[in-house]
């Protein structure tokens, strides 16, 4: 039997016809240093020989914080060669207000300030696994032991977070990956934070005001009653959040 | 060796002052040398309830700011050996508590007194970090009502980050918990939270549990800490909440209803 796209709808919950998100990408940028060297492209593409794979339609975006002072007269010619090589430039980022108009009529984004994305151009060489490594070394997810009160804030910006502690009304607990509350969740958990559908939350006593996991959150006038107090497990079941006892 | 503590809660109007005076003073009466200092600038109180208004010529803001001496500023209670107060300043605002200036006060007050008790100031803003960024301890006056124990609950949280304690990465300021106006009568009609609630949401020891007790006001108006009304429930109550900060093992009081006799029973029925 099929479904018209209304019924599809109602099924799932929603009454838009798409959804809007938040979601974080690692895009790979391209810092522009003598975009007018002739030897530009012979070098970029010696690159790219390396890993083919890696580079063959990759989003690109553009850094020109070094040459924003100079006339953007070449960003043209540079996304017109680099789409030749099946690469693909999405925006441009640390540009002059010159910059970004010439960009704006290429049809590229505009990207805000990049922090860390701007540090990224240079680590493709020997920097890059001296990072690798550092982060081998750096345990991922983050154990808490003490009470975190209203008002305080935990963030395990990679890996898992593991409380063993009250989480106070009023608190805000947050991961990358997975969230753990060995004790009584009374605030605010966002799981999968930078877009991991398949992050969860569990706790061993639910009275959260509000859980969130890749963006898509249940405050706690939705949670169902019976649930509350209870050792409960958030997983992301389509367009939210799904409740459950845990054995 | 000498103990800061502060008196602290967040909410305002829940009783720090009163339970400062209190404690302070009974800690005295133990033979503790102990001197209270009133944080709040420029709402100056703790002078009023220890019945010394009168006797303020200098204040802790003009030992910080105005180089008089700190032997100066330190009032000697009449009544209790042992016990002083550094009154605050009334004319001044929290700006005037310099960090340095908190610093040098409390570090020499260390040297000559067993127990300085802070008076903080409601709220979260400068006078209240200043009052509890020195302490060792905390006692964290909450009365049994949500938005009490919630503000509380961040103050905790205060304490844990912002204390030098934390800031030095030293042992955690030790936290206790003081429920004050404890009316048995509305927490069993479940007017208001029982000790248990609260102790569930804050998850710390109970120092203590004051009972709602008329006396507590009347004190207040004498300018008596309420440890010297002998009759007082409360001045009982936080007569034992000082043994307990010394150490002692004494039961709380005040926390299970008391059986009755008709006389009694009578004598509510016709008040």
């Amino acid at each position: 039997m099929k479904l018209s796209a209304a019924e599809e709808a109602s099924k799932t919950g929603g009454g838009l016809p798409f959804q809007i998100r938040g979601s974080l990408q690692t895009l790979l940028s391209l810092k522009l240093l003598r975009p007018d060297d002739p030897a530009f492209f012979t070098a970029l593409l010696e690159k790219v020989a390396h890993a083919p794979d890696f580079f063959r339609n990759a989003p690109i975006v553009l850094d020109g914080a070094a040459v924003k002072a100079k006339s953007p007269d070449c960003l043209a010619q540079i996304v017109e060669r680099l789409k030749e090589h099946r690469l693909v430039p999405v925006g441009l980022q640390n540009g002059s207000a010159e910059w970004n108009e010439a960009a704006v009529a290429l049809g590229l984004a505009i990207f805000g300030a990049g922090g860390a994305s701007t540090a990224e151009p240079a680590a493709v060489g020997r920097s890059g696994s001296a990072a690798k490594a550092a982060s081998a070394l750096k345990p991922a997810g983050k154990v808490i032991r003490e009470p975190v009160r209203g008002g305080q804030q935990v963030v395990a910006a990679d890996g898992d977070l593991v409380v063993m502690a009250p989480v106070s009304a009023g608190a805000e607990v947050a991961a990358a990956g997975h969230i753990h509350v060995y004790a009584p969740l009374r605030g605010r958990a966002f799981a999968g934070m930078n877009g991991d559908e398949t992050a969860m939350i569990f706790c061993e006593q639910l009275h959260a005001e509000l859980l969130s996991i890749a963006g898509i959150h249940q405050v706690s006038e939705e949670i169902d009653t019976r649930l509350l107090g209870k050792r409960v497990r958030a997983t992301l079941a389509g367009e939210g959040l799904k409740l459950e006892p845990l054995p | 060796m000498s103990k800061v503590i502060v008196v602290t809660s967040g909410k305002g109007g829940v009783g720090k002052t009163t339970s400062a005076a209190a404690l302070g003073t009974a800690l005295a009466l133990r033979g503790k040398k102990t001197v209270i200092i009133d944080f709040d600038v420029g709402l100056r109180n703790l002078d009023l309830i220890m019945g010394c208004e009168r006797r303020v010529v200098f204040d802790f803001i003009n030992v910080i700011n105005d180089g008089i001496r700190l032997n100066q500023a330190l009032i000697k209670d009449k009544r209790v050996d042992n016990l002083s107060i550094l009154p605050t300043s009334q004319t001044r605002d929290k700006d005037a508590l310099s960090q340095e200036g908190v610093e040098k006060v409390i570090e020499e007050l260390r040297k000559e007194f067993d127990y300085i008790i802070c008076d903080s100031p409601a709220g979260i803003e400068r006078g209240a970090y200043m009052a509890l960024y020195h302490a060792d301890e905390a006692i964290v006056v909450t009365n049994p009502e949500v938005s009490s124990v919630r503000d509380s609950d961040r103050i905790l949280g205060i304490l844990s980050s912002k204390s030098k304690r934390a800031e030095h990465g030293d042992e955690p300021v030790k936290t206790h918990l003081l429920l004050t106006r404890y009316d048995l009568d509305r927490v069993q009609r479940g007017e208001m939270l029982k000790l248990d609630d609260v102790l569930e949401i804050l998850a710390i020891p109970v120092l203590g549990v004051i009972p709602q007790c008329g006396s507590v006001l009347q004190a207040s108006n004498l300018g008596m800490p309420v440890v010297l009304d002998d009759k007082s429930k409360a001045g009982q109550a936080y007569k034992d909440a000082a043994s307990r900060l010394l150490g002692d093992e004494v039961e709380l009081r005040y926390v299970n209803p008391e059986k009755r006799g008709l006389v009694d029973w009578l004598f509510r029925r016709s008040a």
